[in-house]
C-alpha cells in the first residue's frame, strides 16, 4: 500500500522523544523498580570487593557511578564475560560485521564503484543493519520434501561450530575462552565439521543444485584440509607446542612467517578454499549451480549461514596471525595509566589493551588479504582445484615440514635455538 | 571430441552394469534457465553424469516476439523502431542491414556523409554491445571486477551515442536513405578523446582478465571447435573467426564506405573458449582504429539523408543485405510486392547460428565449463528468438 510521506518536523520529533521519556520514567518507577527490589530482597547476591550487594548499594551507585567499577571489574573476570563479550562471541561478531562492511567498500573501490552509500548518513555504515533487518523480516521458505529437522538445525549448528573455533583463539595474554593444551588440534577437529554441514544441508534441501554444491563443498574441503593441517604442523615443529597461546608467545623476537613463508602461503590458500571464497567459491558458483548448497536458503537461515561464514573468516584470519604473525606481540603504544594519579579500582590494563589492539590490527590485515582475491580472480574449475589441493599444496607443505625440521636440528629456531 | 564421447558412453555403460539402474536414474537432468543466473532469456536442459555433461538440449523461443510477422503490417519506415528491439545493445547494426535492403528495394543512394555517420554509429554500438557481453562473461566466470569495469566504460560510448542520436540505448538512427540527423558540434573531438581513454582501459582489461592465469586455465583448450566443424555448423562472427576462418562481412562484402577503411580481420586458430573470448576484445581494439579513420575521412559538410517520399515504395522484387554485427553476419531478406509494406521479412541473425554449436560443444565437457562455453558463443537469446 503506497502512502504519501508524512510531514515530519523537528518539533514533532522532540515532542515524541519527550513523550517517550515520560512514559519510560512512569513505567520504570511504578513497575520495574519495585519488581527489581522484590527480587533482590529474596535473592542473595555475592559480595564484591568486601561489599555485599544490596538494593541500597544500587541507590548509592546512582549517586556515585564510580562505585560500579568493582562490580564491572569482577564481571570482566567471569567466564560469562569471556564467552559472551570479549574474546568470545561479541568481539568476533563485531569483527565479522566490520569485515562485511570493509569488504563492500574495498571491493567497490577496486571496481570503480561507490558501494553502500545511503543507509546511515556516513558512507552507508548502517547498511549491514538494514540487511539484517531485511533478512529477519523475510519469510523462511522450507522446500516441500525437505528434511525439516536437519534443514532447521544445520544453520544453527553451523554458527555454533564457527563460534566454537572462535572460543579457542587467544586474543591477548590470558584472554581466551578455552585454554586447551591441544588447541591447534582442537581447531582442526572442529573445522572438520564444516563439510559435513554443507553436505547435510544440501541433502536436506531436496534439490538438485544444492546437492551438486554440497558434493563440491565436500570434495573441496577434504582436498584442502590436509595441506591446511600440514602447513600448521611445521609451526608446531618450530614452537614445540600445540597450545595456541604458547605458539603465539614462542615467536617473540622473530615471527614464524620469516622462517616458513611457504607454509604461510599454503595456509593462506587453504584458508581461501576452506572459506569458499573466490577463486574457490565452487560450492556457490552461481552461473553453474545457481547458489550451490545455499540455493534453498531464505531469510534468517541464509543470514545465519552468512554469519557463520564470516565468524569462520575471522577465526581463520586470527589463526594465521597466531601461527605466523606473532599473535598479539607489538610495540607498547598505550600508556601505563589511563588517568595519571588515579588510585581507585583499576579496570584498565595497559598490556592487555595493547595486545588486543595489535591482534585486531593484524587480524584485519589478514582479513583484507583474504578479501583481495575476490576483486582480481575468476572462479576456478573443480578439477584444477582438486589438482591444486592434492598435488601442489601437499607437496609444498611437506617441503616446508623439512624446512622446519632442518631449522630445529640445525639449532637455529625452535626450543633452545639460536634466535630464542 | 568424438573419442571422448565414446569414453563417456563407455563409462555410462559400465556404471549401468554395476548398479543395475536405468539410465535416467543415473543421469541428473539440470534445467538451466530462464530463471537461472547462468543463462539469460533462454533455457537449455543438460544431463550430467557426475561432473560431465552427456546431453544438451537448447530450447530457444522464450522471448519470441514475432518481429518478422509484425514487419508485414507496417510500412518500411514504421518497421525501424520495433526491428531494433531484439538486440537493443546493438540496435544500430540490426537496423543497418534493414536500411540497406530497403534502399536496394526502393532504389535510393545514401549521401556520402550519411554513410560515414552510419558507420560511426555502427562501430560505437559494436563497442557498447561487446562491453556488455564482456561484463556478462566476467560475472559468469565469477570475476566481479570484470563485470563492473566494462559496464562502467560502456557509458563512454552510450554518452557518445546519446549525443549523436538522442537516445541512450534504442536509437532508431538508421533509416532507409541515410541517418536521422547530423553529428552535433564537437562530436569528433569528444569521440577521439574517449577512444584514447578507452584504449588505455583495454590494456587494463587485458592485465586483469585475459592475462590472469586462472582465467586461462579455465578457458584454454575448453570447448574446442575445429575449423571444419565451425564451417559445417555455419557459425559466424567471433566464433568462426576464433576457429581460424578470417570471415568478416565488412571485409568480404564491403557495404557503404567500408571498402575505404583499412583494418585487419582478427582471427585465431585454436578455436577454444579463450580464442572465442579474445576475438571480441581484439575487435574492440580494431573498432577504435576504424572509428579514428572514419572520423578522419568524413566529409566536412553535406547531406546525411537522401530525400524520400513520405511512404517509400519500390517496384516488386526482393533484396538481401547483410552487415557484420557484433555477433556476426546479420542479414535481412525482404520481398516487396510493390506496396509500401514489405510482403515478407526474414531476419538471419548471428546468435541463432552460434547457438547451433552449443550442444555440439557442451556434450562431453564439464559442468564447470558450461558458462564459459555458453557465453563465449556470443549468443544473445533475445536476438535469436526475434
Amino acid at each position: 500500500m503506497a502512502s504519501a510521506p508524512q510531514k515530519f518536523t523537528f518539533g514533532n520529533f522532540v515532542a515524541s522523544v519527550i513523550w517517550l521519556v515520560f512514559w519510560i520514567l512512569v513505567i520504570v518507577t511504578l513497575i520495574v523498580l519495585p519488581l527489581i527490589f522484590i527480587i533482590l530482597f529474596y535473592v542473595p547476591l555475592p559480595p564484591v570487593e568486601g561489599e555485599v550487594l544490596t538494593p541500597y548499594l544500587f541507590f548509592s551507585m546512582m549517586v556515585d557511578p564510580s562505585r560500579t567499577l568493582p562490580i564491572i571489574k569482577s564481571f570482566i573476570h567471569t567466564d560469562i564475560f569471556r564467552v559472551a563479550v570479549f574474546p568470545g562471541f561479541m568481539y568476533a561478531a563485531i569483527i565479522a560485521a566490520a569485515t562485511i562492511f570493509i569488504e563492500r567498500k574495498f571491493l567497490a573501490k577496486m571496481q570503480l564503484r561507490i558501494g553502500p552509500l545511503y543507509a546511515g548518513k556516513i558512507e552507508g555504515i548502517l547498511q549491514l543493519i538494514a540487511d539484517g533487518l531485511k533478512l529477519i523480516s523475510k519469510e523462511i521458505i522450507v522446500p516441500s520434501g525437505a528434511d525439516k529437522p536437519i534443514f532447521w538445525a544445520t544453520p544453527i549448528a553451523f554458527v555454533a561450530t564457527a563460534a566454537a573455533v572462535v572460543a579457542l583463539i587467544p586474543v591477548a595474554p590470558g584472554w581466551v575462552v578455552a585454554n586447551v593444551d591441544v588447541g591447534l588440534l582442537a581447531v582442526f577437529a572442529i573445522l572438520g565439521f564444516f563439510p559435513l554441514f554443507a553436505l547435510l544441508f544440501s541433502w536436506a534441501s531436496n534439490s538438485k543444485y544444492p546437492f551438486i554444491g554440497g558434493l563440491r563443498a565436500l570434495h573441496q574441503m577434504i582436498a584442502f584440509e590436509i595441506p591446511f593441517i600440514l602447513s600448521a604442523l611445521s609451526v608446531v615443529v618450530l614452537s614445540g607446542s600445540l597450545n595456541l597461546s604458547e605458539i603465539a608467545t614462542s615467536q617473540n623476537p622473530y615471527w614464524f612467517i620469516l622462517f616458513l613463508p611457504i607454509s604461510a602461503f599454503v595456509f593462506y590458500i587453504s584458508s581461501l578454499a576452506e572459506l569458499e571464497r573466490i577463486p574457490f567459491d565452487l560450492p556457490e558458483a552461481e552461473s553453474e549451480i545457481v547458489a550451490g548448497w545455499l540455493t534453498e536458503t531464505s531469510g534468517m537461515i541464509y543470514g545465519l549461514l552468512q554469519l557463520g561464514t564470516y565468524l569462520k573468516l575471522y577465526a581463520l584470519a586470527a589463526l594465521f596471525v597466531i601461527l605466523f604473525l606473532g599473535g598479539w606481540s607489538g610495540p607498547q603504544i598505550f600508556p601505563k595509566e589511563l588517568i595519571p594519579g588515579y588510585s581507585g579500582v583499576q579496570i584498565y590494563n595497559a598490556i592487555t589493551v595493547n595486545a588486543a589492539f595489535w591482534f585486531t590490527i593484524k587480524t584485519f590485515g589478514v582479513i583484507m588479504l583474504l578479501l583481495l582475491p575476490r576483486g582480481i580472480n575468476p572462479r576456478i574449475r573443480i578439477d584444477i582445484l582438486l589438482h591444486t589441493g592434492w598435488y601442489k599444496l601437499i607437496v609444498l607443505s611437506f617441503i616446508n615440514i623439512f624446512v622446519a625440521l632442518a631449522l630445529v636440528y640445525g639449532g637455529i629456531a625452535g626450543p633452545g635455538g639460536l634466535v630464542q | 571430441m568424438t573419442d571422448f564421447q565414446e569414453k563417456v558412453d563407455e563409462t555410462i555403460k559400465m556404471g549401468l552394469e554395476i548398479v543395475k539402474e536405468t539410465e535416467e536414474d543415473r543421469l541428473m537432468t539440470l534445467s538451466v534457465g530462464p530463471q537461472h543466473p547462468g543463462s539469460g532469456h533462454f533455457r537449455f536442459t543438460v544431463k550430467v553424469d557426475g561432473d560431465y555433461i552427456v546431453y544438451c538440449d537448447p530450447d530457444p523461443g522464450y522471448v519470441h516476439r514475432g518481429e518478422e510477422k509484425m514487419s508485414e503490417y507496417r510500412n518500411f519506415i514504421q518497421n525501424i523502431p520495433h526491428l531494433e528491439r531484439p538486440v537493443i545493445h546493438d540496435s544500430n547494426n540490426i537496423t543497418y542491414s534493414y536500411s540497406l535492403a530497403v534502399e536496394e528495394l526502393v532504389n535510393i543512394e545514401v549521401p556520402r556523409r550519411g554513410q560515414f555517420i552510419r558507420a560511426i554509429a555502427s562501430e560505437l554500438n559494436r563497442q557498447v554491445y561487446t562491453l556488455y557481453w564482456l561484463a556478462i562473461y566476467g560475472i559468469f566466470l565469477g570475476h566481479s571486477t570484470m563485470f563492473m569495469w566494462p559496464t562502467g566504460d560502456r557509458e563512454l560510448f552510450i554518452d557518445l551515442l546519446e549525443a549523436l542520436t538522442g537516445a541512450r540505448v534504442t536509437h532508431a538512427f538508421n533509416i532507409p536513405g541515410g541517418v536521422r540527423n547530423d553529428m552535433p558540434e564537437g562530436f569528433k573531438e569528444r569521440c577521439l578523446r574517449q577512444i584514447a581513454y578507452f584504449e588505455k582501459r583495454l590494456v587494463e582489461y587485458e592485465d586483469i582478465f585475459y592475462n590472469n592465469p586462472l582465467f586461462r586455465q579455465r578457458t584454454e583448450g575448453v570447448g574446442t571447435l575445429r575449423k571444419e566443424d565451425a564451417i559445417s555448423l555455419g557459425v559466424t562472427g567471433s566464433v568462426v573467426r576464433a576457429s581460424g576462418v578470417p570471415f568478416d562481412v565488412r571485409k568480404a562484402e564491403p557495404y557503404d564506405i567500408y571498402n575505404e577503411i583499412d583494418f585487419q580481420v582478427q582471427y585465431m586458430k585454436s578455436g577454444d573458449s579463450f580464442a572465442r573470448s579474445m576475438i571480441p576484445f581484439l575487435d574492440m581494439r580494431e573498432s577504435c582504429h576504424i572509428l579514428r579513420q572514419l572520423l578522419d575521412k568524413i566529409p566536412q559538410a553535406g547531406e546525411v539523408r537522401a530525400k524520400l517520399q513520405p511512404n517509400p515504395k519500390g517496384p516488386a522484387g526482393e533484396s538481401y543485405k547483410r552487415v557484420e554485427s557484433a555477433r556476426g553476419a546479420l542479414g535481412y531478406y525482404i520481398i516487396s510486392d510493390g506496396s509500401p509494406k514489405p510482403y515478407r521479412v526474414k531476419i538471419s541473425v548471428g546468435s541463432f547460428r552460434n547457438m547451433l554449436a552449443l550442444p555440439f560443444l557442451l556434450v562431453g565437457s564439464k559442468l564447470g565449463d558450461m558458462p564459459s562455453i555458453y557465453w563465449s558463443l556470443n549468443y544473445w537469446p533475445v536476438e535469436a528468438d526475434r
